[in-house]
């Protein structure tokens, strides 16, 4: 593995599968009386936070507390974009803090980057998000809930998701979401579609590692899972779609669509879900909407990254096993 | 600054041809031949070396009054001179804009109390670059700046009704409009070219369209009211075919391509270094490509560098805060120079031409952009083409290092620049 999580791109496809069967070592411990593990005791990790995202705080300060790591939650609001010298400013704060990781959302792609790479912080930078950019935990957590359901929990440790066939609906264009599930999907082996109508698809997307669709309803027979992504209502008035009704008998997902995937099929959404535009109450709702299990796996899987990052080479369990025998 | 005297250059090739001596007596040159006797000049040993005319840029941002934090005419200047250059354009995006007389008289004033090289003032096209009411632009004329550019560069002038009474207006005083071709809505988030490479980096798109688009319009309006019009610094392959086109029909358009977008790619934004962020965008290799050729076949008139000089902290930072531009006034030839002539693609009496002659003629800068004969204003650039080094910004003149070339290795350097007779520029030092 590499110093920093920035991007799904980062990851091998070992890398990947490593993350995802440590992640199911996590998950056992949360079974556990005591869901705590010694590994980053004396570590200190600052949530970094410059776009209000308390979903995603609060799942990496979970898996970071149960790692027995300190952690800081440093929300520097808003001020980063129009006074460029706050990001900088506040990594040299941190740098001086001696913090050993920074969880950093940016509204801006490629800050993370450039935090990791600039030379003014020496810490571990995972990106949680930035911009339209990237954000590979939450693929990560995709990755780990599709294995579990399509491959099986124990069956699938040490396996890559070779041949399963995801499909990805919505806004594909500001979605960092989708960027870093088509790449690490794409190095996991499955084999990617992307739905959505043109315009809210990038202009480069025929050169990214997946198929390309305008038409849910042909896709849907052939997806072992589909993953619906949150369009937000502003989009309309940019003209992105003439309007909300049209969009959602085109690209909605609802029980007469999901009744056209296979019966394995799972249906998955990042959250926050908005009923009614892409996604009904019934879908979001039947048990093979897996939006709750997406959650509680981002907690492992955030622990598992932050566990490979900072806690060195042995393997997670050994840490785990010397916790229960005190 | 050494005092105007008697100068010899022995042994230039002049424009890169035949090699000669000059003679400078004063301000002009008197002589051009083969062995001149030194008399009492102090002789320049040019060996190897290439005389140019003195290099003119139409499209310079010396930042002064407002922003000398960033730049000052006396710096920019220094970095003029130490490029090569005789005479620059001020561009008017300065704080207060250069929308009037008084403040075009400012910086023309500035620039002649300096006197590193000559500074030519660009008007506003409209009243604070706001595109909605036009700048005196005769009063800026009149003026002692005498401007004869003017541009609202930094913005485009979107309203196309805006755009045709400036080009007809303009044309009581043989003025010309230079247009920073921006549609403005299909730029809006705009941070990187639109394509592959800005999809991926999730960062917004800079459609080509946006600038193209601009240019059709803008040609058919010089066209429609037989007037002339100016492109800054073309960036797509398409805004070159479009320019082609245009000339093809007669219409009266020159253009501009800058150094940086003659070797740089959208490819180098991947590092999310705000050091390649550039109004317009670095684009395709495609795109350099076709600015090469046109560059070469005369599509394209001339080089300008729209120096851009920014203070660190305006780079130093993430991308989406950072501020867009580069330097541009001391890499500008050896950047020509390595994509250009180096590639066969110019001969250095083309670089004389696109560099000097054409962007002197464009702007109408007396006593620059002459040919290097008696009796003419002795405005000269002698480089060094042999000359191999990497660039360092800590050695620049110009008040800011926001330069892409960084330890990067760029072919030539020039030596000496001479304004009128005097070295502005001596043995790579500024006098
Ligand atoms: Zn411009």
């Amino acid at each position: 593995m590499k110093r920093h999580l920035i991007s799904a791109a980062d990851l091998t496809r070992d890398d990947a599968v490593l993350i995802l069967d440590t992640a199911e070592e996590m998950a056992r411990v949360a079974d556990r009386p005591i869901k705590k593990l010694p590994t980053l005791r004396g570590r200190t990790v600052v949530n970094l936070f410059f776009e209000d995202s308390t979903r995603t705080r609060i799942s990496f300060e979970a898996a970071e507390k149960r790692l027995s790591a300190d952690v800081i939650n440093f929300a520097a609001k808003g001020s980063s974009v129009s006074k460029g010298e706050s990001l900088k400013d506040t990594a040299q704060t941190l740098e001086a803090m001696g913090v050993d990781a920074v969880v950093i959302r940016h509204g801006a792609s490629g800050a993370p980057y450039r935090l990791a790479t600039s030379g003014w912080i020496d810490a571990a930078v995972v990106n949680a998000g930035d911009g339209t950019h990237q954000h590979p935990t939450q693929s990560l957590l995709d990755a780990f809930t599709m294995r579990r359901r399509l491959v099986g929990r124990d069956a699938g440790l040490g396996r890559d998701l070779a041949g399963r066939r995801i499909t990805i609906v919505g806004d594909i264009l500001h979605s960092r979401v989708a960027r870093s599930n088509v790449q690490l999907l794409h190095t996991l082996g499955a084999e990617v579609t992307l739905v959505a109508p043109p315009t809210l698809l990038p202009v480069g997307v025929g050169h990214w590692p997946c198929a390309v669709s305008y038409d849910l309803d042909a896709v849907l027979p052939k997806s072992d899972a589909v993953m619906m992504l949150r369009v937000q209502r502003e989009r309309m008035n940019a003209a992105f779609f003439p309007t909300e009704r049209e969009y959602s008998r085109r690209y909605g997902l609802d029980g007469d669509r999901m009744a056209k995937m296979p019966e394995h099929a799972i249906v998955m959404h990042p959250g926050p879900m908005v009923r009614g535009m892409e996604i009904t109450a019934e879908v979001a709702d039947s048990d093979r909407c897996t939006a709750v299990e997406q959650v509680a796996g981002g907690v492992h899987t955030r622990m598992a990254v932050l566990y490979l990052l900072l806690g060195g080479n042995e393997p997670a369990v050994t840490h785990a096993r010397t916790e229960e025998t005190k | 600054m050494s005092e105007p005297n008697k100068t010899l250059i022995r042994g230039a090739k002049v424009l890169g041809g035949e090699v000669r001596d000059v003679l400078i007596d004063g301000e002009t040159v008197v002589e051009v031949g083969t062995g001149i006797e030194a008399g009492g000049a102090s002789v320049v040993e040019a060996a190897g070396r290439i005389l140019l005319p003195g290099l003119v840029d139409l499209h310079t941002h010396l930042r002064e009054p407002g922003r000398e934090d960033s730049e000052t005419v006396l710096t920019g200047t220094r970095a003029a001179a130490s490029g090569g250059y005789t005479a620059v354009f001020a561009m008017a995006n300065t704080f207060p804009v250069a929308d009037t007389a008084g403040v075009v008289e400012q910086v023309w004033r500035l620039g002649r109390e300096h006197g590193y090289c000559d500074v030519r003032p660009i008007g506003a096209v409209t009243v604070g670059l706001e595109g909605r009411k036009l700048a005196e632009l005769g009063a800026m004329h009149d003026s002692a700046a005498a401007v004869t550019v003017f541009s609202d560069d930094g913005r485009c002038v979107d309203d196309a009704v805006i755009m045709r009474r400036a080009l007809e207006y303009v044309k009581a005083f043989g003025g010309v409009v230079a247009q920073h071709a921006q549609e403005p809505r299909l730029t809006e988030g705009a941070q990187m070219n639109e394509g592959v490479v800005s999809a991926e980096l999730g960062l917004g798109g800079w459609p080509a369209v946006a600038e193209e688009s601009i240019i059709a319009r803008d040609v058919l309006l010089a066209e429609h009211v037989g007037s002339r019009v100016h492109i800054c610094h073309l960036s797509t392959a398409g805004s070159v075919a479009i320019v082609r086109w245009a000339k093809s029909r007669g219409i009266d358009v020159t253009a501009e391509v800058t150094p940086h977008h003659l070797l740089l790619t959208d490819e180098l934004v991947r590092t999310y270094d705000p050091v390649y962020k550039v109004n317009p965008p670095l684009r395709t290799e495609r795109d350099v490509t076709a600015l090469r050729e046109a560059l070469a076949d005369g599509t394209i008139d001339i080089v300008a560098t729209d120096h851009a000089p920014h203070p660190h902290e305006d780079k130093d930072c993430e991308w989406a805060a950072a501020a867009m531009g580069m330097v541009g006034l001391e890499t500008a030839l050896s950047v020509v120079q390595h994509t250009m002539v180096d590639t066969g693609l110019l001969t250095w009496e083309g670089v004389a031409d696109r560099m000097s002659f054409a962007p002197a003629r464009i702007g109408r800068a007396e006593g620059h952009g002459r040919p290097v004969s008696a009796g003419e204003p002795a405005n000269l650039t002698l480089l060094d083409p042999a000359y191999r080094g990497t660039v360092d910004p800590a050695g620049f003149a110009s008040r800011s290092r926001n330069t892409p070339y960084e330890g990067r290795e760029l072919p030539g350097r020039v030596t000496h620049t001479f304004l009128r007779g005097r070295a502005t520029l001596m043995d790579g030092k500024l006098a």
